[in-house]
């Protein structure tokens, strides 16, 4: 046989595995956690750890609460301060800006999602935080140490700003130029075209975007970590303090693995962020594929 | 004596970059009549078209000079309203492209932007003219389904419903046929037959037949020149031009 061929061939076997192998990683890390997770699921139902709020490790109780409120918490305050700027921005983007602006901003924004997370929490801690403690809570009467929900919310928000602007962007050049032309040609002003055409027919897939921000900001580790406060107790206000999950694992994994069962619990709390994180990848992905095979 | 006329370009020039791609086109398109624009693909057809209604604007690094008065208004003047100016023309284009929304609203999304509130008044309008556009008898009873679920024939009459409910003056066909089957091809020409007794419509075909068909006056670009107008019978039969001749027995394509 042609050697050229037979390399061919072999390449793309090679990678066939590789593809396949990182895809068994995947499959692996799921088994792996659920598996090291069992004890303490044996140990109690899995709703009530999720709704249970006490978390004394000593006395083996490991209730979830505090750290999915947190979790919640946070994520929240981020994407309601990343939805309307990161809008704004995409329609702008696609809308007004001439062409050679957009191809000149999009890269720029790319390249703040490559900045590496524990920037942003510096900057957080720097910046937001004083903020938040000197200026904000006194303004609205009360006490903050300035690590509090609404500091990693504004962190959260900043960082996932870029890859809902890059998705939406996406969706809103996939909008036919047809349909803005058949809405102005009616008539319609620039922006009558956008609110009634171009937002309505680009809603699922700025659903999807805002989705993958979700999962982002939900997953979110070191930035968030560095200036939420971490204290294990649900946050009743902006101005609490809060201890997301991701949080919670990196910051006691490694550490109190004598206690009994601790290990096990994190394992569980790891199970649980991988298993949201995906859910909402996949959803997304599934929502743009299909976008993309209309155009 | 000169036909009426609503439109009449003077010098127009259209720029995309560097590309000079309508060159000192001057024309008085006349009232009333089903005016064609033939000419081999890439002659500038679409743009002269979209000229009239300002859509040449929307594509990036445009220039435009000379002047397209409608209704004694340069609508190049930077100072013009251009809602006002494309209120006036009905667009069709190639594929239709129905509004992401039901039958009902496609037809009732022009006359709503104009300020028609009222949903008796709205109701008999989008009656009106999905009868006017042939439509009516086959989505009746299914008006508030999303206009993308009827056939592509039905979504073109629908898109000339769409056009007319904002009462144009012109109607603007960009070879509005050429994805339809024949029935609904002639569907559209039927419409367009009928309707030209109060309407000008101004069609780019490039189906040598379909002008025969539709043409009361016909107009001949090549390479962005403007090579001959005048009424269909005489550019058909009789052209002065050298290059029309061959254009119609199909030695140039
Ligand atoms: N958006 C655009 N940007 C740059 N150049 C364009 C654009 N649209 C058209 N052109 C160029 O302008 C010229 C005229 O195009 P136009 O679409 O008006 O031709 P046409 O006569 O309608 O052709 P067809 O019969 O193929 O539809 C062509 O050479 C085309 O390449
Ligand atoms: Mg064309």
């Amino acid at each position: 046989m042609n050697i050229r061929v037979y390399k061919d061939k072999i390449t793309a076997r090679l990678m066939g595995v590789i593809a396949f192998l990182s895809c068994l990683i995947l499959v692996l890390i799921i088994a792996g956690l659920y598996y090291r997770s069992r004890p303490v699921l044996e140990l109690k139902p899995f709703l009530e750890l999720l709704t249970s709020g006490s978390w004394h490790p000593l006395r083996q109780e490991f209730g979830f609460y505090p750290f999915i409120m947190g979790s919640l918490w946070v994520t929240g305050v981020a994407i309601i301060m990343a939805i309307p700027l990161c809008l704004l921005t995409s329609i702008y983007l696609s809308e007004y800006a001439p062409g050679y602006l957009r191809e000149w901003i999009k890269p720029l924004i790319d390249l703040l999602a490559g900045i590496p997370s524990v920037i942003y929490g510096v900057w957080g801690v720097l910046v937001i935080v004083p903020l938040i403690k000197d200026t904000i809570a006194p303004r609205v009467g009360s006490f903050s140490s300035g690590y509090c929900v609404l500091s990693g919310g504004v962190v959260l928000g900043i960082m996932i700003c870029p890859i809902i602007i890059h998705v939406s962007l996406e969706v809103f050049r996939a909008v036919p130029r047809e349909l803005r032309e058949a809405s102005l040609s009616l008539g319609a002003t620039r922006w009558q075209t956008i609110k009634q055409v171009v937002l309505r027919k680009a809603r699922p897939g700025i659903m999807a975007a805002i989705v993958l921000g979700l999962s982002r900001a939900f997953g979110e580790t070191m930035a968030v970590l560095m200036v939420v406060g971490n204290v294990p107790r649900a946050p009743g206000s902006l101005l609490d303090a809060a201890y997301p999950l991701p949080a919670l694992i990196a910051n006691n994994y490694g550490e109190m693995l004598s206690v009994p069962l601790y290990d096990s619990a994190l394992m569980l709390a790891c199970f649980i962020l991988l298993l949201v994180v995906l859910l909402f990848n996949i959803v997304a992905r599934i929502v743009l594929i299909r976008i993309e095979r209309q155009m | 004596m000169e036909p009426e006329t609503h439109i009449r370009v003077k010098n127009l020039n259209v720029y995309y970059g560097k590309d000079h791609v309508l060159r000192d086109v001057s024309i008085n398109i006349p009232d009333k009549r089903v005016i064609v624009i033939i000419g081999p693909s890439g002659c500038g057809k679409t743009t002269l078209l979209r000229s009239f209604n300002r859509l040449v604007d929307t594509v990036d690094g445009v220039r435009v000079s000379g002047e397209v008065m409608v209704d004694e208004e340069n609508i190049f003047d930077p100072h013009v309203e251009l809602t006002h100016i494309r209120k006036k023309m009905g667009l069709l284009s190639q594929t239709p492209y129905p509004l992401p929304m039901s039958i009902y609203d496609n037809v009732a999304y022009g006359p709503r932007l104009h300020g028609i509130k009222d949903k008796k008044k709205l109701n008999s309008v989008v009656e009106h003219y999905l009868k006017i556009a042939g439509l009516w008898e086959e989505v009746k009873d299914k008006l508030h389904t999303p206009a993308t679920q009827v056939s592509i024939g039905q979504q073109q009459r629908l898109c000339l419903a769409r056009g007319l409910a904002v009462e144009p003056e012109i109607i603007l066909a960009d070879e509005p046929t050429s994805a339809l089957d024949p029935k609904s091809s002639r569907h559209i020409e039927e419409s367009f037959l009928r309707l030209k007794k109060d309407y000008t419509i101004i069609v780019v075909t490039h189906i040598l037949r379909q002008a025969r068909r539709l043409a009361d006056y016909v107009i001949f670009l090549y390479c962005g020149e403007l090579i001959e107008h005048g009424p269909a019978r005489q550019v058909f039969e009789s052209p002065r031009e050298k290059m029309t001749r061959e254009y119609i027995q199909g030695v140039i394509s």
